[in-house]
């Protein structure tokens, strides 16, 4: 609906069309199919070039936690760009979410409020704190956006002037760690569910994605709606199951190394038995990634918001003859992108183990690409959230494939540059042989 | 009878430009009221007013005898009236049923717009407005002119509408379409609703209007039934600006 898709055109009666193309009768979205095929083949390239070593279960656990970052702000900026503005503050802002939260839990907590280091709350407190601060920060700009009317643009570049050196102003340009154990758990190799969890995990998604399918399709027989063939539908559920158990196989793959389950043990006071192994499973932080996901697609699809997102962005003078209070709405699009940066510092912060001053750099640049190479059109209205964490991904697996192939550094950026301008004018070409806008 | 709308000495600048200067019009039940003027004349402003897009400076609103406060276009669908745009005021990307529930979506239970029964809904009111009309489900940026007016048409009539203004309604249509226009036109007025219409097509106004009235330069020059006056009259009106009997 939202989508950029041409799914809609399977929707007439199959009579008006009797051949219906594979793709057609399956009602995929193509060009999400074509994002999949890039991101398959430059795995591909990397692997061949690495001889093997980047299609391996450690490698593919580190890309999916470096991806997660920045895939949270994407999302987030899919709906910052799709209502046509821009965010150029989200690393800036990033930076003073972590600072906020770093000096909360190492700084304030302890000495003002007498909670000892590991105290149970501290991590808690410290993230309410950081959303508190990431949250006000996007309603502010966003208030200067919506309602004084300062284009977006001037807003986010002062702000990334500003939130980069107010963070440095609260920690004195200090880095500040180590940050709370519990904190740590979000950065990825330091939180994981464990084998057996990630199976439940596993197997209780499968059981919710076919369920979906399944409602999905009896909502539209009970409206006497074209539905695709069973088949058709069939496949699609098999093919989400396999994707969804193939990854959690691969993550459980990845085993913990002796070394550290002999330092665990010992710390515990206890004797490792003898060929004791432990996978890593499913990281939190691509948990709560895939929890964001999950609501941020429910926002756009399916609640008020994000269809006023949606029609704000295809046609503002529409939106406001409808009703629709587009400032107010501006406002709430750019709150929810600080929240989203917030979560994205708790992350990232944790994933470094402290707070370092130049957390975040450069990465409004990462996101606003992700967003764009995920099919989101900087003339606004589309876009979507699975398509944004996908193009991250796929920046990352440039960057990593690049770094472990020993490409330089200066050629890495040279090349992801390439790309990001490769993939837009891809898009653009696409957009009109399929005739959509 | 008391009128369905009444505007009252009506007045509107921008910076030193008086768009609409003070003029007051009725509109009754079952009614077409035709506006007719130059471009420029202030007859998108004066209706844009009505329907809460513009706040007046001065003037009154009175709908059903009680005087109204309409200062955005939700209050002024909330007392039914239902404007159809000369722009049509569409969301290219989004598809005919989000266009025509656009900031009233259904919703269910759990208070998530729910698209199935929207859909549904667009289905029952399109069979009847343009049975022609099949592509629901794609972005209305694909569809045609007069498939675009068809949506628009239908978001203002869906809503039980009492008062409805039409801003060039044919302009973009051909002539198969403009009759179908004309035809609801017709439906919609047996049905007791008021109806402003705007136009540049004189005759399709003397057939279609109870009165029109003339604009110039954000005045109103004044307002005739159309069984008392030729085509030729109201041209004249336009043209040199002057009301009938000092012409």
């Amino acid at each position: 609906m939202t989508d950029s898709s041409t799914a809609g055109t399977s929707t007439r009666p199959s009579a008006a069309k009797p051949k219906r193309s594979f793709l057609t009768q399956l009602e995929i979205d193509t060009r999400l199919l074509g994002m999949i095929g890039a991101f398959i083949l430059v795995c591909l390239v990397f692997n061949v070039l690495t001889d093997g070593r980047f299609l391996t279960p450690r490698n593919i656990f580190n890309l999916t936690i470096q991806t997660v970052s920045v895939a949270i702000m994407a999302t987030g900026m899919v709906f910052v760009i799709v209502t046509r503005h821009i965010d150029l503050s989200v690393g800036a802002m990033l930076a003073t979410c972590s600072a906020a939260m770093a000096v909360t839990q190492t700084d304030l907590l302890p000495k003002m409020f007498g909670l000892g280091l590991g105290h149970p709350l501290t991590p808690w407190i410290a993230i309410a704190v950081g959303l508190v601060v990431g949250a006000f920060i996007g309603a502010f700009q966003g208030w200067l956006i919506g309602y004084l009317t300062i284009p977006a643009f001037i807003v986010t570049l002062g702000g990334l002037l500003i939130w980069r050196n107010v963070a440095w102003y609260m920690t004195d340009g200090q880095t500040i760690g180590p940050l709370d154990d519990t904190f740590q758990k979000f950065g990825g190799i330091n939180g994981t569910v464990g084998e057996t969890w990630s199976w439940v995990i596993g197997i209780i998604a499968v059981i919710v994605a076919l369920w979906a399918l399944w409602s999905s399709r009896r909502n539209k027989v009970n409206h006497e709606f074209p539905v695709k063939p069973l088949w058709a539908e069939a496949l699609v559920g098999v093919v989400i199951a396999v994707g969804i158990l193939g990854f959690v196989a691969i993550l459980n793959a990845y085993e913990v190394p002796t070394a550290r389950l002999l330092r665990e043990f010992e710390a515990r006071g206890e004797v490792m038995p003898d060929n004791y192994t432990a996978a890593y499973g499913i990281p939190y932080s691509v948990l709560l990634l895939i929890a964001i996901a999950i609501g941020m697609t429910v926002l756009a699809k399916r609640t008020r918001l994000g269809r006023y997102i949606f029609a704000t962005g295809g046609n503002p003078d529409a939106a406001e003859l409808s009703g629709i209070n587009t400032r107010l709405l501006t406002v709430k699009i750019f709150a929810l992108m600080g929240a989203l940066v917030a979560l994205s510092a708790v992350v990232a912060s944790a994933r470094l183990t402290n707070h370092s001053n130049d957390i975040g750099t450069l990465d409004e640049l990462r996101v606003i690409a992700a967003a764009v190479i995920g099919g989101t059109a900087l003339a606004g209205g589309i876009g979507t959230i699975h398509g944004a964490i996908l193009g991250a991904l796929i920046m990352q697996s440039l960057q990593s494939g690049m770094a472990m192939v020993g490409v330089d550094a200066p050629l890495q950026n040279i090349v992801v540059g390439a790309v990001l301008v490769l993939a837009v004018w891809i898009d653009i070409v696409y957009r009109r042989r399929t005739g959509g806008k | 009878m008391t009128p369905l709308v009444e505007l009252k000495n009506i007045s509107l600048s921008f910076g030193g430009v008086r768009a609409v200067d003070n003029v007051s019009l009725d509109l009754h039940p079952g009614e077409v009221v035709g506006l007719l003027g130059h471009n420029g004349a202030g007859k998108s402003t004066l209706i844009k007013i009505l329907a809460g897009a513009y706040q007046m400076d001065e003037g009154e609103i009175w709908i059903e005898g009680k005087k109204v406060n309409i200062q955005s276009p939700r209050d002024a669908r909330r007392h039914n009236i239902e404007t159809i745009y000369q722009t049509l005021a569409l969301a290219d990307n989004l598809d005919a049923p989000s266009n025509l529930f656009l900031g009233r979506e259904l919703t269910n239970r759990f208070g998530l717009v729910d698209d199935a029964q929207m859909e549904a809904e667009t289905r029952k009111i399109m069979a009847r407005l343009n049975p022609n009309f099949k592509k629901i489900s794609e972005p209305v940026s694909a569809l045609s002119g007069g498939q675009r007016q068809s949506v628009a048409i239908a978001r203002a009539v869906y809503f039980n509408a009492k008062i409805l203004i039409m801003d060039e309604p044919t302009a973009a249509l051909g002539v198969h379409e403009s009759k179908m226009v004309a035809d609801l036109i017709k439906e919609l007025k047996a049905q007791g609703l008021g109806i402003f219409l705007i136009s540049h097509d004189t005759r399709e106004m003397l057939d279609l209007c109870d009165r029109v009235s003339v604009m110039k330069n954000g005045a109103l020059i004044g307002t005739e039934k159309v069984g008392d006056v030729t085509e030729d009259d109201i041209l004249s009106m336009i043209i040199m600006g002057k009301a009938r009997d000092a012409a």
